[in-house]
């Protein structure tokens, strides 16, 4: 139904080459993100599968047939923009049945999708509305109820929640990862938000300068990040990273350990340092340490309640499993 | 940012218009370039034969020439500095609360609407005319001798009629312009301790440059190719006779085609490079 | 408003501004007003304002004398039928240049507005030889054709200001949702620029409606609109001032009021989309 095959696929402005060759594989029915940082290319690689984008060389694949040269019409897509695009001058109904009419699909089987739609996501009493007098949720419960109406082969979010309030994004995730589990269908989806990635993801590509840098499901990436970037990029707060003698000692160039595989004491330990800012969230605590020896700060995330204050001495153990190893090109160590 | 597909798509929608203005521009410009090298009398003769560069040498010798290009300067000059002036002020009047204040745009938007034979036509005989006119009436009541506006201030009564024209439009744009000042920056000014004047001229003005640079380029467009005003009132005597209607005159009345034409190259020289200077300004305007 | 403007200084305002807007109209009051006079009162001295014998008089005469409807009828398909055109063609034209910009997007927009500079009167032998060669000459397409062109410019650059506006990720989604570019201009572009094609239309329609200079010169009696009509008051007539006034009235009062109902999309459409 909604496979999606990328063969070293390039794209230049102008000179400027901003996707090397590049080879991806989505499965039918996948979840899959891009995510990196801003300029990366992930936008571009998603308009490129939409067909908003000439590819510069290589070939796009959507089940099996060629779609390289194919308009955006025609390629069987639905996408969800950032902006929502949805169109002003129509009600939210005539907004939803746009792509059915494009279809020429009956009026009444309209109707049947749109009401299905419309109860589905809550926007049943909406339908008679114009786009401006919703809020920013509804409207993009509209720009995704305009994209499942014409049942796509896949569907595509570029930076889907970046407007959205902290609160209304993290339901926003749970609605799309909702019907992606209700659907079943092909989802690819951009995002810069690693949080994001992490919780909807089956396969996360990550992206920098346009190359992919890791391939995997969430898990993979954490446990096992391919190189430094990958390390850096995925997982909050950030991995700690360590070079020096202390890296040496495991015969690495650098060693990275996650916040959370850190145990923090007031005697003994490997290392010590000074607290510096500590964030007590309840659950948790983030410790910000200085004066260790290791980095400009190593930081740290106990369980619970722990109680350091600020310039207190504090003793830390790695957890010996939990070390990332990286040679002098950045690459893991396995 | 687009595809193989829209550009082609792009290219193919803009041909019609491009094909018709670039033959609406170049088959008579051609013509006119022909006729300018030939001995051309439709009424006596009609084509006499190339004569070289001999129309271009006449036109520029004959002596009405020279003034045909200052009364063009003068009037499109002072119709400018009029409108500017007149539009920043008025524009700054309107700007302030007022009541009906609706009623007293649609009062000064008004002469943009009328056809400039009829303003000129009324403006002559109802204003102007020595005898009957409203301007001969008020002169007398005041025991003065009554001005024969046409004939004795001949560009300057042109100027006003076309100014009265074209006020109503350098003020909307003004006013438009003026009503998009964020009135904090005024006010921030006020607490510097900027007297009105100075805030006029450090705040107001420079906020109306892009404003005043439109209105500028827009009727400068339209003032060097003012007709029915001088065809109505004055037919070109009294120092009226515009570059415009000096070439009309050739070509039409005298029915010298070719002398026409080569004025006619002049005059397309002189707005070109009247548009070079303006299109640089646009230009720079075009990406803000 | 961040602040209370004193009474006072409100009333000066309202004084000043009115009396400058009755200024300015005051012309066109005037020959309205004249409009109504019989020839001895018009040229009254001391000018007569209010206080005569109205009179329909004069409108009568003129229909009579000079078939006031036909001009009337000639400047309405003329001004309605050159902006129709010309809105087809410019449309397409100014999508071109809003969402698929090229290198020479700019310099394309700057050069169809310098061919709005060429003198007219530069190419006024040529286009009347053509016009005679094709049978033009006193046809209202040929003059719809001219009007159509010399507006042209004014019609892209403005639409293209007024498309500018518009999100290119709308017409994008368009495309997603399976439109062609037909249905994308048709069904999305078009209805979202609505305002700005209005106002384009208005001002167009008010340009060509009182274009002075091919109408007088290539028309000569079947196709004349309402400028030729009024020309030929131009003399002796002219000093039949409440005849003139009413024929003057005539020409302008269709422009005046379409002008005057339409005065907020106007407003945007005399700024040629350049100042907001």
């Amino acid at each position: 139904m909604g496979q999606i095959t990328l063969d070293s696929v390039t794209k230049s402005f102008g000179d400027v080459q901003v996707i090397p060759p590049l080879d991806l594989t989505i499965e039918d029915g996948e979840f899959a993100v891009f995510v990196g940082p801003s300029g990366c290319g992930k936008s571009t690689l998603l308009r490129l599968i939409a067909g908003l984008e000439d590819t510069t060389s290589g070939a796009i694949h959507i089940d099996g047939a060629d779609a390289t040269d194919q308009p955006p019409a025609k390629r069987r897509l639905a996408m969800v923009f950032q902006s929502y695009a949805l169109y002003p001058h129509m009600t939210v109904r005539k907004n939803i049945a746009f792509p059915m009419r494009m279809a020429k699909i009956d009026k009444a089987e309209q109707d049947r999708r749109i009401e299905q739609a419309a109860a589905a996501l809550n926007l049943t009493d909406y339908l008679d509305r114009r786009p401006g007098q919703l809020s920013g949720g509804q409207r993009q419960r509209v720009a995704i109820g305009r994209a499942i109406v014409r049942e796509p082969a896949a569907f595509l979010f570029d930076e889907p929640l970046s407007n959205l309030d902290a609160a209304l994004r993290v339901g926003m995730r749970l609605e799309i990862s909702e019907l992606h589990k209700r659907l079943k269908t092909t989802m690819v989806y951009v995002t810069h938000d690693q949080v994001e990635a992490m919780t909807m993801a089956d396969k996360i590509v990550v992206l920098r300068a346009g190359h992919i840098e890791q391939v995997g499901s969430p898990l993979d990436l954490y446990r096992a990040p391919r190189n430094l970037f990958v390390a850096g990029f995925i997982g909050s707060p950030k991995m700690n990273l360590i070079e020096g003698p202390a890296a040496a000692e495991h015969s690495a160039q650098t060693i990275g350990i996650r916040p959370e595989h850190i145990d923090v004491g007031e005697t003994g330990g490997t290392w010590t340092g000074k607290v510096g800012v500590a964030e007590h969230l309840g659950s948790d605590t983030f410790f910000h340490i200085h004066e260790t020896g290791l980095a400009d700060m190593v930081t740290v995330r106990a369980p619970g309640e722990v109680n350091f204050s600020h310039g207190d001495t504090i003793h830390l153990t790695p957890r010996a499993d939990q070390i990332h190893r990286f040679d002098a090109e950045g690459l893991r160590i396995p | 940012m687009a595809t193989q597909h829209s550009r082609s798509a792009a290219r193919l929608m803009m041909a019609p218009a491009v094909v018709l203005l670039l033959g609406w521009m170049l088959v008579p410009l051609t013509m006119t370039l022909y006729f300018s090298f030939k001995k051309y009398l439709p009424l006596r003769g009609g084509d006499l034969g190339w004569v070289g560069f001999e129309n271009y040498t006449r036109f520029v010798t004959s002596s009405a020439f020279w003034p045909s290009v200052q009364a063009t300067l003068v009037i499109v000059g002072g119709v400018l500095a009029i409108t500017v002036v007149f539009g920043v002020l008025l524009a700054m009047l309107l700007d302030q609360p007022m009541w009906g204040q609706g009623i007293v745009r649609i009062l000064v938007i008004a002469p943009f609407f009328v056809m400039p034979t009829v303003s000129a036509l009324v403006w002559k005989n109802m204003f102007m005319d020595p005898v009957n006119g409203l301007f001969a009436h008020l002169w007398q009541a005041f025991g003065l001798t009554p001005v024969e506006w046409l004939s004795q201030a001949s560009l300057g009564s042109i100027i006003m009629i076309v100014s009265w024209q074209w006020l109503p439009f350098a003020t909307l744009i003004l006013l438009t312009a003026i009503q998009s000042l964020d009135s904090e920056q005024l006010e921030a000014a006020e607490m510097d301790g900027a007297p009105p004047l100075a805030r006029f001229g450090f705040i107001i003005l420079p906020h109306l440059s892009r404003a005043i640079t439109v209105v500028v380029l827009i009727q400068t467009i339209f003032l060097l190719s003012i007709f029915a005003e001088i065809f109505v009132t004055t037919q070109g005597s009294f120092g009226t006779r515009t570059l415009t209607y000096l070439i009309f005159q050739r070509v039409l009345e005298s029915q010298n085609v070719g002398l026409g034409s080569a004025g006619g190259i002049y005059a397309v020289i002189l707005a070109n490079i009247v548009a070079l200077f303006l299109m640089r300004i646009v230009g720079k305007n075009l990406d803000a | 408003m961040a602040r209370a403007v004193s009474q006072q200084r409100k009333i000066i305002n309202t004084v000043l501004a009115w009396a400058v807007g009755l200024l300015i109209f005051f012309p066109i009051l005037w020959t309205i007003l004249t409009s109504f006079k019989t020839e001895a009162t018009a040229i009254a001295d001391p000018p007569v304002f209010l206080f005569f014998d109205w009179t329909l008089e004069n409108y009568t005469v003129v229909q009579e004398r000079s078939d006031y409807m036909r001009f009337l009828w000639n400047s309405v398909i003329i001004a309605g039928g050159s902006t129709l055109l010309g809105i087809v063609i410019a449309v397409p034209a100014a999508w071109s240049m809003a969402f698929v910009p090229s290198k020479r997007t700019k310099d394309i927009l700057l050069w169809m507005l310098s061919t709005k500079m060429l003198p007219a009167v530069g190419v006024l032998y040529p286009i009347y030889l053509i016009f005679i060669q094709m049978g033009l000459l006193d046809t209202r397409i040929g003059l719809t054709v001219v009007l159509m062109l010399i507006n042209l410019p004014i019609i892209v650059w403005m639409l293209y200001t007024y498309f500018k506006e518009i999100p290119g990720e709308i017409l994008e989604a368009a495309r997603m949702d399976g439109a062609g570019l037909r249905e994308e201009i048709l069904y999305v572009l078009t209805p979202m620029a609505i305002p700005g094609i209005a106002s384009t239309v208005l001002l167009n329609i008010i340009l060509a409606w009182n274009e002075a200079f091919w109408t007088l010169n290539l028309t000569a009696a079947k196709a004349a609109p309402l400028t030729a009509f009024i020309a030929s008051y131009s003399s002796p007539e002219g000093l039949f001032y409440a005849k003139l006034s009413a024929a003057s009235t005539m020409a302008i009062a269709p422009i005046l009021i379409l002008g005057w109902f339409s005065q907020k999309q106007l407003v945007r459409g005399l700024t040629f989309g350049a100042v907001k």
